[in-house]
């Protein structure tokens, strides 16, 4: 036993260490955060020009254009998860640091997640008002999506962590995370849709719980996995 | 037993043996393809229902099945590879994916145009399976991608196969989901098939076997390549090929 053992810190210490680090940086780089919001909001204004302002058929799409547009708000941001620090260095001294590498992929994962998921939610109803949903399903809306946005930073952590330092990394990693980010849209969506049609929603809200706390245990060993991989 | 198996982890020894198994599965898979085909097409009675439009399940199913088969080879050659660091397993998922792709487009265009007479429609949204498949081949795409993304061999292995054993673990959830997406949609109902006539089961039952036999043979053939390539700076190949008899 060396005195370094003795000394090293606790593992709710590391893993608050990294998400404070990250989102110290976001909060002084507030554009990276803000992008993705105003993509968000943009890829929302887009269906209606594309088809149509009419109210009936706005209030039918409405849950489904508010989850891709989340998908792929979520997606965009994921790319520059590790990549800042892949190229500033610090995430070698994430990998050597004796602290376990999924416990700090977590705080960052967590980190991305209150600065790219948690906005959208907040800032969700407000589309959901030009869309006309009822204020009854803004609940469920922000609830689904809250959920599903955690579960989709973490798995699309595994896509990052993989893809990092790739030169096509970004269309790269959304041709790896689409497809097996599919059941999280479809179960949020449809929840959402059930809500405002009054029917019962709590299968598809139960199933994106499970699948949240699927991927918290399992995906951060994953996500180690293949950082330790890809900057072998 | 542990030595035969770490006889056929070994490049060379796995180069000769499959030279001398693949034909042992390509002859009779084919035979049983023809044989099959034939009792498929011509001998088999119609379907009550569908006519003679049914027949395409012949090459449906068999299809069908094997994209899901190439994705277990490909990720359980993955974990293989990962695990006990076998640089054959890899070559074998490296080898297995675009087989899977192929076979995952197979069965949707055949599907497709099956569902044409039946459903009256190419392509039919609210069918789960139909749904399930053409994730299916996403994945395919993406693990594709990955590899090719990658300019060094061993982590464009190591990479794609946690991909690969990400994706069995969704694969789960994504049929779950998309089985509850479809009966909220009320989709197309699957026509429900009665207990199969026996002569249209045999039949099919060797076209499967057939089909495997090929897919193994086939398998094979590209591992080979594969091995080949990924060795080629190594002293046995350039023997090999120095031979007298060529490396054939």
């Amino acid at each position: 036993m060396n005195a370094g053992t003795d000394t090293m810190p606790g593992l709710f210490t590391g893993l608050f260490a990294t998400a404070k680090r990250d989102l110290l940086l976001a909060w002084k780089r507030p554009g990276d955060v803000l992008n993705p919001l105003f993509f968000f909001a943009m890829v929302c204004t887009l269906f209606p020009l594309a088809v149509g302002p009419s109210a009936e058929q706005l209030e039918f799409s409405g849950p489904g254009v508010l989850w891709v547009a989340a998908l792929l708000a979520t997606l965009l941001s994921l790319n520059s998860l590790f990549l800042t620090d892949f190229e500033d260095g610090s995430l070698d001294h994430l990998l050597v640091s004796p602290q376990p590498l999924p416990v700090l992929v977590l705080g960052k994962v967590l980190a991305h997640w209150l600065t790219a998921g948690l906005p959208l939610v907040f800032i969700s109803p407000v589309l959901a008002i030009t869309y006309r949903m009822p204020f009854s399903v803004m609940g469920v809306m922000m609830l689904s999506l809250a959920l599903g946005t955690l579960s989709l930073s973490l798995l699309g952590s595994i896509g990052a962590a993989l893809t990092v330092g790739l030169h096509r990394g970004t269309a790269l990693l959304s041709l790896l995370i689409l497809p097996l980010a599919m059941p999280i849209m479809i179960l949020g969506a449809n929840a959402v849709s059930l809500a405002a049609h009054n029917d019962i929603y709590s299968t598809g809200i139960w199933a994106l719980s499970a699948y949240a706390i699927g991927s918290l245990s399992l995906a951060p060993y994953a996500t180690a996995a293949a950082l330790r991989i890809s900057n072998e | 037993m542990w030595k035969w198996f770490h006889q056929l982890a070994s490049p060379p020894h796995f180069y000769r043996l499959s030279a001398i198994l693949s034909p042992w599965l390509a002859i009779p898979g084919l035979i049983l393809i023809v044989y099959g085909a034939w009792q498929g097409l011509f001998v088999v009675p119609m379907d009550y229902q569908q006519g003679d439009a049914f027949r395409i399940i012949y090459v449906h199913v068999p299809a069908a099945y094997l994209s899901l088969m190439a994705y277990m080879i490909m990720a359980g050659a993955g974990a293989i590879g990962l695990i006990w660091r076998i640089k054959l397993a890899h070559a074998v998922a490296a080898a297995a994916a675009p087989l899977g792709a192929a076979f995952t487009f197979l069965a949707l265009a055949t599907g497709s145009i099956w569902g044409r007479p039946m459903w009256g429609t190419w392509w039919e949204w609210g069918d789960p399976r139909m749904m399930s498949e053409l994730i299916l081949l996403f994945l395919y795409f993406g693990y594709m991608a990955l590899r090719s993304a990658i300019d060094d061999t061993a982590k464009a292995d190591k990479a794609s196969a946690v991909l690969a054993l990400v994706g069995i673990v969704n694969v789960v959830v994504v049929h779950f989901s998309v089985e509850w997406w479809s009966s909220l949609h009320q989709g197309q109902t699957v026509f429900k098939k009665g207990t199969m006539d026996a002569d249209m089961k045999a039949a099919l039952l060797v076209m499967l076997l057939g089909f495997t036999l090929l897919f193994g043979s086939m398998l094979l053939r590209r591992i080979r390549t594969e091995v080949l390539h990924r060795e080629r700076r190594t002293r046995w190949v350039r023997e090999m090929i120095l031979s007298p008899e060529g490396g054939a």
